[in-house]
């Protein structure tokens, strides 16, 4: 029997995702760990990994085909001794069910005189959200254990109830699918955010839209690719639901410019800090000072996080994506910045890991470099917060009630209310401003 | 109806396996007929659990009986009659297995009366041919075929069943005399069931288990907490011992009980031999078929399929836990699967209850402590004694105890574990709520009746997690 390499889960939610590349052909041999696809989710681009070494017998779902069910076979393996003849399409795996058709259609429309409705065909056994949820009290206890969305899988128990055994498998697939994620998938990321509910643009089909704009304008249909659908259901979201209010306050950065090229100095090539490694560290080091404001809502209390883990907003191709700097608060500038600049560097090529974008408790989002003097940006939930950093720049100052000229960097802190009230976030950023502009305490 | 020949379905066997997996197939409109060579009902009904559990009722008259004086009665001169008791177990089972020949016949399935073999195939059809007595009763065709030929006794070598002296299941369930010095070899859910029978009608009564212990499927502390309640009942067990050198003196048997450090020799006036099963895997045609058989028992797959075009098996046929209602769920599975019904799970073996009916009653469902252990569980385990029940200490039945194994991380209930008056009807409990997969929060928010001995049941989950309230 060949070995079935099925769309492997590269989050507990994922449900499906895009086989965007085979790197392998059929007939090519494989050894244990050679990357042999790589899939599209709506983060990032990850490669997959051969378990088995053997020979890719057949290709069943082909380069750049979009929403393929995770457990769907992908490819057939051939071992040792195994021929292409023995490499036939299996059958049909439940998980890669198609709706059912509507029976007898056309028939029907033929019979009737006026077909006054066509009726949608039944939706398959997916779980609406909202819709109740049958499965066992161990089946549900074990997903919660294991972050898993429950809601999103199907039950073969009677009725279609999710049992233990519908759950052992998602984490198999989760875990060790028959090609395995190189990102360690098994680790249940900021799952709840993704188990979102669908965004409330879900009707905003193209054709309305184009009506709205008066129905004439030419235009070219972008496909909404995994990343953009997910930037708009989450930031719909975040919008709808997160009461945002903002903070803005304006920090002089000479004394910081100067201490930059004074450390970047002597640095050789051990570092290259950045006026962005010294906001993310003052970050860190003012949630530490503030700590309600590092915080989370969740219905059944206040998350106040214990670390600070910093996600700062990277543009990449065809949208953004927040790698996280992890206890940033324990960090110094040089490894922030270093880790940064792998973190960024890695963001633009896809190739970030599941657990370095996914969560975090804070956000940053710079538009310094492209001359931005100020903005306000939208929560990244489920973080309470996040500063909006523009460019710094000579302003006239009154200091000592005389005009001077001073680099002035304006902040906007976007604070979600539900969590940060206005004296706290104003806390916040008063600690902000004095780790900024005496950067000396910043490096105690 | 007695003319056809040629079926969906043909059933090898009649038992709890078989004809359940009949009525199934006749429930889903497949035309199946059965074959079978005794007694409608296979060996469960006619000379296993029924019947023994028609002697057992009679032994548990008489335990009350020797305890009168404690619920305020005294009674002179009472007597049994062996002849009477055995009368009424064949009694039981005689109208059980009518019970099956009317519902065979309410679902229209024909029986054939004879010894069904396999004889290869014709047109992709499975040839079964019937036989009664070497005499030809009727050549069958079926797209598919189910084996449930069940199993039989074991026999020792030394100690073959001679039907005096020496006796397997068969001869002890119609003894025409109690036996004054009876040894028990083998103390499984059988060995143990015949011994507790004979010791409570006056037998003096020796079991030799190889093993370290008595009902050894069973968890240990049940196991030992058995053999303490057998021990004090007057029964004399002894284990990790083997018995060997038989010899047969007119209307005795002298045998030599090897222990572990010290062998003796004992005399007993009647053995009956109860130390496992083999699978009746002979002249039914195997032979020549892709159809393996391993240490007695036909190896089949989650679907109990043969690896044979159209063969299947089921119950003790394939192996243990040798029980009728295992055989039985395998056989309503197995005919679902045939009859293209989606979905249907692979048996999970610790779903299975098992329930032997000695005194006091051993009843439990899934995994052992010790395995859980060996599993790589990390588990909780709950105690619950009957001393602290009222309905027990009512019932005069103060003996029992209930132990639960759950999954300390999910809260899975893993196993549980019974001894104790009715234990037999409870666990039944338990069982619901593993196959539903409870985790310990819904049995704790269950409401057991009062008084009743299911509160045990309660109490152990509670203990499990340091809340039981009444111990």
């Amino acid at each position: 029997m060949p070995i079935e390499i099925t769309m492997p889960a590269l989050s507990p939610t994922m449900t499906e995702g895009n086989l965007a590349k085979w790197l392998k052909k059929e007939g090519e041999e494989v050894k244990a760990g050679d990357v042999i696809a790589e899939i599209e989710t709506d983060k990032a681009t990850m490669e997959v990994e051969a378990v088995d070494e053997g020979k890719i017998g057949k290709i069943l779902v082909a380069d750049g085909t979009e929403g393929v069910k995770v457990g769907t076979v992908i490819a057939l393996l051939l071992e040792e001794g195994e021929s292409e003849a023995d490499a036939k399409a299996p059958a049909p795996k439940p998980e890669a069910k198609p709706a059912p058709e509507p029976k007898a259609a056309p028939a029907q429309a033929e019979a009737k005189p006026a077909p006054a409705e066509t009726k949608a065909p039944p939706a398959p056994a997916a779980h609406d959200s909202g819709d109740r949820v049958f499965a066992s009290p161990l089946a549900k206890r074990m997903a919660a254990q294991a972050g898993l969305n429950i809601s999103s899988l199907q039950g073969s128990g009677p009725h279609g109830r999710i049992v233990k055994a519908d759950i052992d498998q998602a984490l198999a697939k989760g875990g060790k699918p028959a090609a395995a994620p190189k990102p360690d998938a098994a680790k249940p990321a900021a799952a709840p955010v993704e188990a979102a509910a669908p965004i409330a643009a879900a009707a905003l089909g193209k054709d309305r839209v184009v009506a709205l704009a008066g129905g004439t304008v030419p235009y070219e249909l972008v496909p909404n690719r995994g990343m953009r659908k997910t930037i708009a259901r989450r930031l719909t979201e975040a919008k709808q639901t997160v009461p945002h209010f903002y903070l803005t306050i304006e920090c002089q950065i000479d004394e910081l410019l100067k201490v930059r090229a004074e450390l970047n100095g002597r640095a050789g090539d051990q570092y290259r800090l950045s006026v962005n490694d010294f906001v993310i560290r003052a970050s860190a080091l003012a949630l530490k000072k503030v700590p309600a404001a590092n915080a989370s809502w969740s219905d059944d209390g206040i998350l106040m996080w214990r670390q600070a883990d910093v996600a700062v907003a990277v543009a990449i191709e065809g949208g953004l994506i927040t790698p996280i700097v992890k206890q940033a608060e324990t960090k110094g500038l040089a490894t922030i910045s270093n880790e940064m600049r792998d973190l960024g560097a890695r963001a633009k090529t896809g190739k970030l890991k599941l657990e370095e974008f996914q969560g975090g408790t804070f956000s940053i989002s710079n538009l310094g470099m492209f001359g931005i003097k100020e903005f306000a940006a939208v929560i990244n939930p489920p973080h309470g917060a996040i500063l909006a950093v523009g460019a710094g720049e000579q302003r006239p100052i009154v200091k000592d009630g005389a005009l001077a000229v001073a680099t002035v960097m304006s902040c906007t802190l976007s604070v979600d209310h539900r969590v940060v009230d206005g004296a706290t976030g104003a806390a916040f950023l008063a600690a902000f401003k004095k780790l900024i502009e005496d950067p000396l305490t910043m490096l105690l | 109806m007695a003319d056809q020949t040629s079926f969906d379905l043909i059933i090898i066997g009649s038992g709890p396996g078989g004809y359940v997996a009949a009525i199934r197939a006749a429930q889903l409109k497949l035309n199946v007929a059965i074959v079978e060579h005794e007694s409608l009902g296979g060996i469960c009904l006619n000379w296993g659990c029924i019947p023994t559990k028609a002697l057992l009722r009679s032994a548990e008259i008489a335990h009350l009986l020797h305890n009168l004086d404690a619920y305020g009665f005294s009674a002179k001169d009472v007597s049994f009659d062996i002849g009477k008791i055995v009368k009424r177990s064949r009694a039981v089972a005689g109208q059980l297995s009518n019970g099956v020949k009317f519902l065979l016949k309410k679902n229209k399935v024909p029986v054939f009366d004879g010894t069904a073999k396999l004889d290869g195939t014709a047109g992709g059809l499975r040839k079964v041919k019937v036989e009664k007595d070497g005499k030809p009763v009727a050549d069958l065709t079926a797209k598919n075929v189910i084996l449930a030929t069940g199993a039989r006794a074991r026999t020792l070598p030394g100690l073959e069943a001679d039907g005096k002296l020496i006796w397997s299941y068969r001869e002890a369930m119609v003894p025409t005399a109690v036996p004054k010095n009876l040894l028990v070899v083998g103390s499984g859910a059988i060995g143990i069931e015949f011994a507790s029978f004979f010791l409570n009608l006056g037998a003096k009564v020796t079991v030799v288990e190889m093993l370290d212990r008595v009902l050894p499927v069973e968890d240990e502390e049940i196991s030992a907490f058995a053999r303490k309640s057998f021990e004090k009942q007057g029964m004399r067990i002894i284990t990790s011992a083997s018995v060997k050198d038989a010899k047969k003196n007119g209307d005795s048997v002298s045998v030599t009980i090897a222990g572990k450090d010290k062998s003796e020799t004992a005399t007993f006036d009647r053995v009956i031999t109860a130390v496992g099963i083999v699978g009746n895997v002979e002249n039914i045609g195997l032979e020549g078929t892709k159809v393996k058989v391993d240490r007695t028992h036909v190896v089949v797959d989650e679907a109990m399929f043969t690896g044979e075009p159209g063969i299947f098996a089921i119950g003790d046929l394939i192996g243990p836990p040798w029980l009728a209602h295992k055989a039985s769920h395998e056989g309503v599975a197995c005919v679902e699967r045939i009859a293209g019904i989606k979905g249907v799970h692979a048996l999970d073996v610790t779903n299975i209850p098992g329930c032997t009916y000695c005194t006091p009653q051993v009843a439990s469902v899934g995994l052992t402590e010790a395995k859980a252990r060996a599993d790589g569980y990390d588990v909780k385990i709950g105690h619950f004694p009957y001393i602290g029940n009222g309905k027990a200490i009512a019932l005069g039945e103060p003996e029992g105890m209930v132990k639960t194994v759950f999954d300390a991380k999910t809260g899975q209930l893993l196993g549980a574990h019974m001894i104790g008056a009715e234990v037999t009807e409870l666990i039944q409990g338990y069982v619901i709520g593993k196959t539903l997969e409870t985790t310990e929060a819904e049995l704790m928010e269950t409401i057991f009746p009062h008084p009743t001995l299911s509160e045990t049941m309660h109490e152990s989950v509670l203990d499990a997690y340091g809340r039981a309230i009444h111990f």
